[in-house]
């Protein structure tokens, strides 16, 4: 019984072991052995360069800006999405009538397939578009978003929260309301503010809801490829050209399969290197833990 | 009561940037090229015309059934994958069980654009570049499964191993158990799994754009972005309603069914 047990088990998790050494161990393997050559599609050539490629990654004068951009992003990205969301869940958590409705309009977003999204607010940020439209209204003259510097990123990282921000505030939710009312109590016995009371017992009893939403939104936030590619095909100058998009660059338009392969080696030592990171942090930094 | 109406006054203020795109996308589509940059809630002359260039400038409907039937065959793989696996990780002792566990947890750590070079190679040297075939195979076997294994083996576990006992006591096999008591009671999980699938699908940009290069076999996100004129620039009024038809159908489900939307998605957000 036990063997024939074993057996079914094998079997059961056949397909997807084998998808899994397949689709991303094999490929993996892969990438870095290709990241030791000298590999033009275009040119047909594939030759072994050692550690060439790394040398002129870290040569590289778009390299800084390049991880710049991408740092930007997904700390821009973690700070307005967090903040946000939590004050949706707060606001969410006053059982106010109508909940279910406005919880219902903040996901939305969520189901919205991402390109059609990116594409109506990459019209509505054009210079003449619905978004100065608005501006326009009460006054003020906006700037074209997703042409100057300043804006192209901010534009970026706004459309790319209000996108999913839906699914981090309902993590919060639940959060919140896992919070004892016995807490609350005594708080408002002991007399504590508002303020006092969500910076001391809120924030401390939901904060591996908000470690977990964290890790969640920055190792997405490396992956972010068709909004980039949508709304600024990493312009103006590179001032959007995050890691990935800048990789699909050398591989797919330039050809350099060589170096993108370095790229991509890059993006997973960074995506392992912030995983394992977070993961330590929860030790020190996480107060209650269920 | 003061409160209450800032509360009020605070949710319908925040409303305007999730609601304000969508009603745009669907207005600005019944404009006319001309009228597409003038500041107005409603078209003045609201007209489909740019709903029917949709089918003309591509072969929309193709493009369309190509999205359709890939997130559902995606859809219906996975949840065959990954249920078999995860109720065997969960429920089933075996030698080896935990390294080749860890083995498939790998997928959770590589994202998919880590392996987009080498994954272009092998499909093009089994000559199945310009064809479905990536965008089927990887998610069902790939990375995109791996989680969807994890959440079904985290479901499994908190079975009772009561019913299996019982079960077992009346003479059923492993895989009846399997089939006709651990599956029917995971239909909160499947349903999780089976929604962040399609959509996952569904959503697919930088794949479609790499694997595929012709037009008739294009999906959906690929396909509205190439709605231009002769200078490559938008064609706005035609792309926001190939938008509005890409977005509405599923805009609809998740009103009808949003508990198990929001449910389904925020828990397995959760355990990935």
């Amino acid at each position: 019984m036990r063997n024939r047990d074993s057996l079914t088990a094998y079997l059961f998790i056949a397909p997807q072991l084998a998808g899994t050494v397949a689709f991303v161990l094999v490929p993996l393997a892969l990438v870095v052995w290709y990241s030791l050559h000298e590999w033009n599609v275009l040119a047909d050539t594939f030759d072994f360069v050692g550690t060439e490629n790394y040398r002129q990654l870290a040569a590289d004068p778009k390299l800084p800006s390049v991880l710049g951009a991408t740092a930007l992003f997904s700390i821009g990205l973690v700070v307005l999405n967090l903040a946000l969301a939590l004050l949706l869940a707060v606001l969410l958590d006053q059982r106010l009538r109508g909940t279910t409705f406005f919880r219902v309009v903040f996901f939305s977003p969520v189901v919205v397939s991402l390109v059609a999204w990116t594409i109506v607010w990459g019209f509505m940020l054009q210079s003449n578009g619905g978004v100065n439209g608005l501006l326009d209204a009460v006054g003020i003259q906006g700037p074209n978003w997703l042409r100057s510097g300043g804006t192209a990123m901010a534009s970026v990282i706004v459309v790319q929260v209000f996108k999913n921000v839906g699914l981090n505030m309902v993590l919060f939710l639940a959060a919140l309301q896992g919070v004892p009312a016995s807490l609350y109590d005594a708080a408002r016995v002991d007399g504590a503010t508002a303020w006092t009371t969500f910076r001391r017992i809120t924030l401390p009893m939901i904060s591996p809801t908000i470690l977990l939403t964290s890790i969640i939104t920055v190792v997405g936030s490396l992956q972010v490829f068709a909004q980039i590619a949508v709304l600024t095909q990493g312009g103006p100058g590179t001032s959007t050209t995050v890691l990935v998009y800048y990789l699909y660059q050398q591989a797919f338009q330039f050809h350099a399969f060589g170096y993108g392969s370095t790229l991509s080696v890059l993006l997973f030592l960074i995506v392992l290197v912030l995983t394992v990171f977070q993961w330590q942090m929860r030790r020190r930094w996480v107060f209650h833990e269920n | 009561m003061r409160t209450k109406i800032i509360g009020y006054g605070l949710l319908c203020l925040l409303c305007v940037p999730f609601v304000f795109p969508t009603w745009w996308m669907v207005t600005s589509s019944l404009k006319s090229n001309a009228s597409m940059f003038a500041f107005s809630l409603w078209p003045k002359d609201p007209s489909f015309q740019a709903w029917r260039d949709v089918f003309t400038l591509q072969p929309f409907a193709q493009q369309y059934f190509n999205s359709a039937y890939i997130a559902l065959v995606v859809t219906l793989g996975t949840l065959v994958v990954s249920s078999m696996a995860g109720y065997a990780f969960a429920r089933i002792r075996f030698r080896g069980q935990n390294v080749l566990f860890l083995v498939v947890l790998t997928g959770l750590l590589i994202p998919s654009e880590v392996t987009i070079v080498p994954l272009f190679r092998m499909f093009n040297a089994a000559g199945l570049v310009d064809t479905h075939w990536p965008l089927i195979l990887v998610p069902i076997f790939g990375a995109p499964s791996v989680l969807a294994t994890f959440i079904m083996r985290q479901f499994f576990i908190t079975l009772p191993g009561e019913l299996e006992e019982a079960a077992r006591m009346d003479g059923l096999s492993r895989p009846a158990i399997f089939r006709r008591i651990a599956l029917p009671l995971a239909r909160p999980a499947l349903g999780a799994v089976a929604i962040f699938t399609f959509l996952h699908s569904w959503n697919l940009y930088l794949e479609p754009i790499v694997f595929i290069s012709s037009s008739s076999k294009f999906t959906l996100p690929q396909a509205l972005t190439q709605f231009t004129d002769a200078y490559s620039g938008p064609l706005w009024n035609v792309q926001l309603s190939a938008a509005s038809m890409t977005a509405i159908p599923v805009l609809i489900v998740f009103v009808v069914a949003q508990r198990q939307f929001i449910e389904g998605l925020a828990h397995t957000g959760l355990k990935g």
